[in-house]
């Protein structure tokens, strides 16, 4: 009994050791998205080009990313050719053009590609808000109902695109057509 | 000099206050104007993420204290406001998480640390207190009857000898 409360404090120390352990490889900037498992929000915006009004019964069919993008946003013009290579793989992809000037956002579209198959103009941050966006960009994955399945902050290269969402994107396909 | 370094920390600290956000909401009253203060207040900026709504100049915080703003003008609840924030952020949001099995530990936590150490201290007190009631040199009497054997025949032995040997 003696000897066992001697091995106390390592046995508090080892238990400590691991949790802190384990806190080197969490990412606290990475929020839990509070939408995982509940429908897109609901929306009636215009698209970015034309004059198209797009709301959440137009993001359902198939399963697809939505994707938070913007002009000021530094980090997508990283992200972008790697949306371009998936669209071009056949990966459905939406944009939500984010707090953005209409003017340029057309501009970037001309100048680097186009990957998206519908963009939302949210010039006012009204959905983005709704989808507790906090930044860009920020991405979402949703299923062929508009039910939101995974949220990924943060620029997608290919390496987060082979290793986390691919997978699961390619889950969401199988769902549809088992 | 030292007027000079005193005026340089003051002007520091007012840096400082100066730096929380400043917007221009009008109020129709005081006890609202307070409500929207304590709100934003306990509520957490997501992006910039150690600090709250009040004090942040990020984008997201300026939105959020707008929508703040628009729902008091609504004369919408406190509760109500706080839920329409938690469902798209998350608890993340909140600076006092609600109390449920997942944040027990973090509420209760620490009172329990603390409950256990002062067990523990009671526990050690008590134990010094047993062996103290055995005798003032801390020997049980078992022990004092030993040492009392020992000095006894120890002087019945002893011998002019013995004395010059020490």
């Amino acid at each position: 009994m003696k000897r066992l409360i001697l091995l106390l404090p390592l046995a508090i120390f080892l238990g400590v050791a691991l949790f802190l352990y384990r806190g080197l490889f969490l990412d606290p900037s990475e929020l839990p998205s509070a939408l995982i498992g509940k429908p897109f929000p609901a929306f009636s915006l215009p698209a970015v080009e034309g004059d198209k009004t797009i709301s959440q019964a137009d993001l359902k069919g198939q399963p697809a990313l939505v994707n938070v993008w913007a002009t000021w946003c530094v980090a997508c013009r990283v992200e972008h050719p790697v949306l371009n290579q998936l669209a071009q793989q056949g990966v459905t992809i939406h944009g939500v053009n984010y707090k953005d000037d209409n003017a340029a956002a057309q501009k970037w579209l001309v100048e680097f590609h186009d990957p998206y198959q519908l963009n939302i103009d949210d010039a006012r941050g009204s959905l983005g808000l709704d989808l507790g966006v906090y930044g860009a960009p920020e991405t979402f994955l949703i299923d062929r109902d508009g039910i939101i399945r995974h949220k990924f902050v943060g620029v997608i290269d290919e390496r987060v695109w082979r290793e986390q969402l691919a997978p699961l994107y390619q889950e969401l396909v199988d769902e549809v057509s088992p | 000099m030292k007027r000079l370094l005193s005026a340089a920390v003051l002007g520091l600290v007012l840096l400082g206050t100066a730096q929380a956000a400043i917007d221009t909401y009008e109020f129709a009253d005081e006890a609202e104007r307070q409500r929207y203060r304590s709100l934003i207040e306990e509520l957490r900026c997501p992006k910039c993420q150690n600090q709250n709504i009040a004090d942040s100049d990020a984008p997201i915080a300026m939105d959020l204290r707008a929508q703040v703003y628009r729902m008091l003008e609504e004369g919408q609840s406190n509760e109500q406001i706080i839920d329409f924030l938690v469902s798209r952020y998350g608890d993340f949001v909140l600076y006092k998480p609600p109390v449920t099995a997942r944040t027990l530990l973090l509420w209760y936590g620490p009172a329990g640390l603390l409950l256990g150490g002062f067990v523990l201290l009671g526990v050690v007190v008590l134990r010094r207190r047993g062996k103290k009631s055995a005798g003032p040199s801390g020997l049980s009497a078992d022990e004092q009857q030993r040492l009392a054997a020992l000095l006894s025949q120890r002087s019945t032995n002893q011998t002019p000898q013995d004395k010059n040997d020490r």
